[in-house]
């Protein structure tokens, strides 16, 4: 069954090696190499699906070479693809040390799989064949995916410590059209055609995705008392349509009031400011924000700075910011001069409606004498999501909630691996909740009962465990009679007989006494408690 | 509910139009399906009363009776395809008396019988035989050439008719031939959406909710990025309007040829008219094409392939470019001068003008004219549901320091009697002189007419188009239903329409004004009645060749 496929996948990749040099590692090799051993082991109703999508992609691939694609129409002196996918993969999850300091965060297990397998798998499902991956040396020598596109790893040194914004800047070489940039701890079922087409319709220089963010049911572990995490709230001001962004402002750059500029509001007298809003981080992007990220050094980071900026810039006019240069003093204006604007970034054939400026009926807005669009040149716009699957596992209860979300998400996806691996050895496949996900290789004992969890591969339980709400990592032994509840046991963490835990985090190699009772307690090592 | 009212209501001078429209279809599905011979019968029918109607069966008994004695020895015995019934069914409806020469034994029994048996009863014969002489030329034509050419006159105005696929979606086997080319191209094909109000299922209706590229990849491979966007454009809405839409397309068409290089082993010509082709099905998907789009398509077709293969790539290309600046330039921009300045002749001082929707040209011409002159005139901008494009018109008008009054298209009674000219844009122009425009132009040329106002219509010639159409049935364009549901403090009436079965939704965008509601047509060849149409479209033609 895999012969078939693989003939077509191979020659797709030697085409395109032919076209310009690999710059990352062949996908299929490093999947056939690494994690080859999955091949064999599937259902009746996987295989079949499998055997549906691989030849859908040969049709394909037969078509491209029958009738050309666009890269051939382009030729070498067009613009080769729509758009550039960049997934940001280099963060250390700051937010969650106690998880992060034995595991980088994008390999950490969410429903037994690397974090950045979701955003990566995201990028697939909606037809990418080539994604650029920041990310650091080690993390992709440990890294094991599994995906048919051409992943091409951009390294980042280890001491060096770069904002997103830098990132960006780093492979800007390698950004030939508008991109579609991630981060690697986004996990989503959006429909990604949905942001993009805002992107297209409206030639936006920015589109991006939110989520109205839940609030976290449970507590996360080690959190003292009830007190929610003190996030700084987003204000969000979108227009009637919702999709336009009109207005972004953190509560941490506010002092005690919300300002709105006059310009926004001549323009836009209706603006809804929403708050409870979660940046997804996926922002699709002009070719020509990068150029400006080039020239201008001092943004750092593209949620912080940069999408703050080109907010902003949508109101004031490239003319205003020219008499308010000649009024400012010597020292500011040299300041000034040194960051560019972004207006003298913008192509002019890029511009929307620009072959037809008087002639279409369409305008965006009514009661004024303006023009349509205002002549605005910078246009940023949002898709806000109502329903879906939509978090980001940046802190331990998000986390969590991540990993109770995912297992319904998998089967939507309708993957061919099942939920429980063919390889567990399971006693009482009627004591494992149907919403669990179970790794390969693991022992489950007699009478153990398993709902609402997560365990990883080379995992050994033993007999009369009652495990509810958890996430067990790889290589853990739980011994006869544990009861677990809400926590997060790390890899190789041994508990050994009837431990009773609950709304724990027990980091890697810790081993738990017989009948040690923990409630809501972070048990990591000294040693790197220390270096906190 | 207005909502419902509105599109019926201002398609109301074309509800005269059934009973010209069936006449318009007949002849097409008539030739399409062989019921002809059918018919007669039924004319027929009346004549023979029952007694004759038994005595022609008794006949034809016997008659069958003796063929089958006859048929070792007989030469012409009937092909088992003729049926003997074949007689009553299909009569020939001129039978010349003088038949009667022909000896045969079957007569005799007969004999002695009223003047309608006999009749009938040569008739009958008369189709048997016609029957047997025609079996025989058949096979003769298999052999030989010569009896081919009495067949194809037969069939040939089935092949000439055929329906475009976009007024055919009711017809499952066009739609699988469309879903086939369209896979071919690697095109999605786009569903369709909701119920239709029964005389429209023939046409296309999608929402704006769902594009065409929820079933594409995201890098679009297939499809040129500008394309997309393009098509994405036209599909919500944002470029709008036949001027518009031309242009934009022109452009995009000039950045294709840009991007394009010619495959090795293959012809510019050839090849980039091939390349072309899912582009312009994909645009099609989004919205149907209009006619200035379809003429522009046509002309730049005939230009590629007219390209000398002389020509180097690079070349070839720039003249394409070159071309379409051209076409640009001379059919839309320059045109859409000479027609502001020949419809300024028709201002006069103190005129009242009515315009209706947003025209591009229209707005120009009005926008020129009190530029020049020291003439004052005021504009009624007649605006209607769903889309409210009178009030980009007003906006407009109003920038340029124009006198403006703005009423809604039931209004337009109580306006005429102060208005003194009419002006309106077209969509296109058809070759029986009738003019598609936005719909409620003709309500409003109706009006005008009862009122004895003159109408105006400016179109570029580039928009004239060899269609005939007498209604605005036949070939349309069903516009997102969703448009019509109004959201009054949060809330939509018609919010769950698509759950009601007995409620079906009509959001039309064009009508056909009749010919005799048009007193002037003022293009960029001068003013010339609407009628002209056909003349224009000749001289066109032989310009081009």
């Amino acid at each position: 069954m895999g012969a078939p496929c693989l003939p077509a996948a191979r020659q797709r990749s030697t085409t395109r090696s032919s076209l310009a040099p690999p710059l990352g590692v062949p996908l299929a090799d490093l999947a056939t190499r690494l994690g080859g051993d999955r091949s064999d082991r599937r259902s009746p109703a996987a295989l079949r699906y499998r055997r549906v999508r691989h030849s859908r992609r040969m049709r394909t691939a037969r078509r491209r070479r029958h009738c050309g694609s666009v890269r051939e129409v382009l030729g070498a002196g067009g613009a080769e693809m729509e758009f550039q996918a960049v997934v940001m993969a280099a963060g250390g999850g700051s937010r969650m040390t106690d998880l992060t300091s034995s595991i980088p965060k994008p390999l950490l297990p969410v429903g037994n799989r690397p974090l950045l397998w979701y955003p990566l798998n995201l990028l697939e499902r909606a037809g990418f064949e080539e994604v650029i991956v920041i990310t650091r040396k080690e993390i992709q020598k440990m890294l094991n995916l599994d995906t048919k596109m051409k992943l091409d790893f951009v390294y980042i040194s280890d001491n060096v410590d770069m904002g997103t914004a830098d990132s960006l800047r780093h492979i800007h070489q390698k950004i030939k059209t508008d991109v579609l940039v991630l981060s690697c701890d986004l996990i989503t079922d959006v429909d990604l055609y949905k942001v993009v087409d805002l992107f297209r319709t409206h030639d936006a220089t920015l589109s991006m995705l939110m989520k109205k963010a839940h609030e976290p049911t449970e507590v996360a572990p080690g959190q003292k008392g009830k007190k929610k995490p003190v996030e700084q709230r987003d204000f969000i001001g979108v227009d009637d349509t919702g999709k336009r962004l009109l207005f972004m402002a953190n509560e941490a750059d506010l002092d005690e009031e919300l300002v709105i500029k006059r310009s926004i509001l001549q323009k836009h007298p209706r603006m809804h400011i929403r708050t409870g809003l979660m940046d997804a981080h996926l922002y699709c992007l002009k070719k020509y924000v990068v150029d400006f990220l080039v020239e201008n050094r001092t943004i750092t980071s593209l949620r912080s700075e940069l999408i703050p900026h080109l907010v902003r810039k949508q109101f004031s006019s490239p003319a205003s910011v020219q008499q308010g240069l000649d009024n400012k003093e010597e020292g500011r204006k040299k300041k000034e001069q040194s960051s560019l604007d972004i207006y003298s970034f913008i192509k002019e054939d890029n511009s929307l409606l620009k072959p037809a400026p008087d002639n279409s009926c369409w305008n965006d807005h009514r009661g004024d004498m303006n023009e349509t669009l205002h002549e605005g040149k910078v246009r940023c716009y949002v898709h806000i999501m109502k329903e879906g699957l939509c978090c980001r596992v940046n802190t331990l209860a998000l986390y969590i909630e991540a990993n109770r979300q995912v297992p319904k998400l998998l089967l939507n996806l309708g993957l061919e691996e099942p939920l429980v691996h063919a390889t567990a050895q399971i006693t009482d496949r009627g004591m494992v909740g149907s919403d669990s996900i179970i790794g390969s290789s693991t022992q489950i004992g007699e009478k153990t009962s398993i709902k609402h969890s997560i365990i990883g591969s080379a995992c050994t339980i033993k007999d009369k465990v009652k495990i509810t709400n958890c996430i067990i990592m790889n290589s853990v032994t739980i011994e006869e009679g544990c009861c677990l509840q809400g926590s997060v046991i790390c890899n190789n963490a041994v508990i050994e007989k009837g431990a009773d835990i609950k709304d724990c985090l027990i980091g890697s190699d810790q081993r738990l006494e017989t009948k040690a009772k923990h409630v809501n307690e972070v048990i990591v090592g000294t040693e790197q408690l220390m270096e906190i | 509910m207005a909502e419902r009212e509105a599109p019926g209501g201002e398609c109301g001078p074309c509800r005269a139009a059934p009973g010209r429209e069936t006449s318009h279809v007949a002849p097409v599905t008539g030739a399409g399906s062989g019921a002809a011979p059918t018919v007669p019968a039924g004319v027929q029918g009346p004549e023979l009363s029952r007694e004759e109607k038994l005595q022609l069966r008794k006949e034809k008994k016997q008659q069958k009776k003796k063929k089958r004695s006859e048929k070792g020895a007989a030469a012409e015995a009937p092909e088992p395809g003729t049926d003997p019934a074949q007689p009553r069914v299909a009569p020939h409806p001129a039978s010349p008396p003088a038949s009667a020469n022909v000896p045969n034994d079957s007569e005799k029994p007969v004999g002695g019988k009223s003047k309608a048996e006999l009749r009938a009863e040569r008739r009958a014969k008369q189709e048997a035989e016609r029957a047997q002489k025609q079996a025989k030329k058949a096979e003769l034509g298999q052999g030989a050439g010569p009896a081919k050419p009495r067949l194809t006159p037969t069939e040939a105005p089935s092949v000439v008719k055929r329906l475009p696929e976009h007024v055919q979606v009711d017809d499952p086997a066009a739609q699988r031939k469309l879903a086939k080319k369209l896979e071919r191209q690697q095109v999605p094909l786009r569903q369709d959406y909701g119920t239709k109000v029964n005389l429209f299922s023939h046409l296309h209706q999608y929402s704006r909710k769902k594009p065409l590229t929820q079933q594409m990849s995201i890098p679009s491979t297939v499809i040129h990025p500008a394309v997309v966007r393009l098509g994405l454009q036209y599909s919500q809405g944002i470029i709008n309007g036949s001027n518009a839409r031309c242009i934009a397309l022109l452009e995009v068409f000039k950045q294709l040829i840009r991007d394009y290089s010619t495959p090795p082993n293959e012809e510019l010509s050839r090849d980039l008219v091939a390349k072309l082709k899912p582009h312009i099905s994909f645009l099609n998907q989004c919205r149907p094409l209009s006619v200035s789009m379809g003429n522009a398509i046509k002309f730049l077709k005939k230009e590629i392939s007219c390209l000398p293969d002389t020509l180097r790539e690079e070349e070839a290309k720039e003249k394409l470019q070159g071309t379409i600046d051209n076409y640009l330039r001379e059919k839309i921009v320059l045109a859409a001068e000479a027609i502001s300045k020949s419809a300024f002749e028709k201002i006069n001082d103190n005129d009242v003008i009515l315009v209706y929707g947003c025209s591009s040209l229209v707005t120009r011409t009005l926008c020129d004219a009190h530029k020049q002159t020291e003439r004052t005139f005021r504009v009624i901008v007649v605006d209607s549901r769903p889309r409210l494009e009178g009030r980009e018109t007003l906006r407009r008008l109003v920038r340029h320091g124009i006198h403006c009054t703005y009423v809604m298209i039931n209004a337009i009674s109580y306006v005429l009697p102060e208005v003194s000219k009419v002006l309106l844009g077209a969509h296109a122009l058809l070759a029986n002189g009738s003019v598609m425009s936005r719909v409620g132009t003709s309500q409003i040329a109706l009006v005008s007419k009862a009122y004895n106002v003159p109408v105006l219509v400016c179109c570029e010639t580039y928009k004239f188009c060899e269609r005939v159409q007498t209604d605005s049935f036949v070939s349309n364009e069903l516009d997102d239903p969703d448009d019509l549901i109004v959201l009054r403090k949060g809330q939509a009436q018609l919010g769950g329409w698509t759950e009601n079965k007995s409620l079906h939704l009509l959001n039309l965008v064009y009508d056909v004004t009749p010919p005799d509601l048009v007193d002037l047509v003022i293009t960029d060849l001068g003013m010339i009645p609407c009628t002209s149409v056909p003349v224009v479209l000749r001289v066109k033609n032989v310009d081009q060749q």
